[in-house]
């Protein structure tokens, strides 16, 4: 609403001034914008090192009082299954970046017993350093009612049914999940 | 303003927790105080000197003051009117 004062006295009403008035605006536009409010992210990989960063942000996007999904797809229905622990791992192999103990040549990396080794590695570095442990990140998204996704497509190619999941999760496809993204301005494909 | 003047409410330790738990924490915290109330965290998280004012920023509430104790961080967060 302009102010009675610009109305009496159009003169008033400098460059400055109505620029001064177009910001204020604008930043009352901003918080009202609902799209800043919400964040939909996709977890699409099933590794133990690729289950965090879906699940810290949306858990931190939720704590900082945004409406936060997670669409979880292809390998990073592993994440949501009952078994996450068993099924989440990491493997050295093809992994230049993954801190070893010794350099190793690739092959030696692929023989049997690498990948557990390099996932108990990770599981107690990340121990050692306090990392929160997924099944913490877990609790803590739905803790802080994060809507967690399970594609119903990759499901089905891969043989889940919901029972496999853990509670709480719901089930949709791509519609749903561009359904939630087009009213969110943090989208991200982890 | 200096610590000895800030009415503490509450105090919570998320000394030796890393991201994105002392946020999380806190955002937990908060949400039992009442408007205008103070909530003092403690933190080892060096991330947290970045995250905990973005944090207060996006949620309405106001930070204080902070500082280094050396071994840990230390906040004060008002409890703001929107949350």
């Amino acid at each position: 609403m302009l102010d009675e004062k610009y109305v009496t006295d159009p003169t008033a009403l400098t460059e400055e001034t109505v620029r001064a008035i177009v910001q204020e605006e604008l930043e009352q536009a901003r918080k009202r914008d609902p799209a800043g409010k919400k964040a939909a992210f996709i977890a699409s990989k099933g590794t133990l090192d690729w289950a965090y960063p879906p699940l810290i942000l949306a858990t931190t996007a939720a704590a900082s009082g945004m409406d936060a999904s997670i669409f979880f797809t292809f390998y990073g229905l592993n994440i949501i299954h009952k078994d996450f622990e068993q099924m989440l791992k990491v493997s050295p192999l093809g992994n230049p970046a993954m801190p070893m103990p010794v350099t190793m040549p690739n092959f030696v990396l692929g023989l049997p017993g690498m990948g557990p080794m390099a996932t108990h590695m990770m599981k107690s570095k990340f121990a050692g350093k306090n990392v929160a442990p997924i099944s913490e990140l877990l609790e803590s998204a739905q803790d802080l009612s994060v809507r967690l996704i399970a594609c119903q497509m990759t499901m089905d190619v891969f043989g889940y049914a919901q029972e496999d999941f853990i509670d709480g999760v719901e089930f949709a496809g791509a519609a749903a999940f561009l359904a939630e993204a087009r009213q969110a301005h943090v989208t991200l494909f982890v | 303003m200096t610590e000895t003047q800030i009415d503490v409410t509450q105090e919570l330790d998320a000394r030796g927790l890393l991201c994105p738990m002392p946020v999380i924490k806190i955002a937990k915290a908060m949400k039992a105080l009442a408007p205008g109330q103070v909530l003092k965290l403690l933190a080892t998280d060096r991330g947290s000197i970045a995250d905990i004012p973005a944090w207060a920023e996006s949620t309405g509430n106001e930070l204080l003051d902070w500082h280094d104790e050396g071994d840990f961080l230390v906040f004060f967060v008002r409890k703001g009117q929107e949350t």
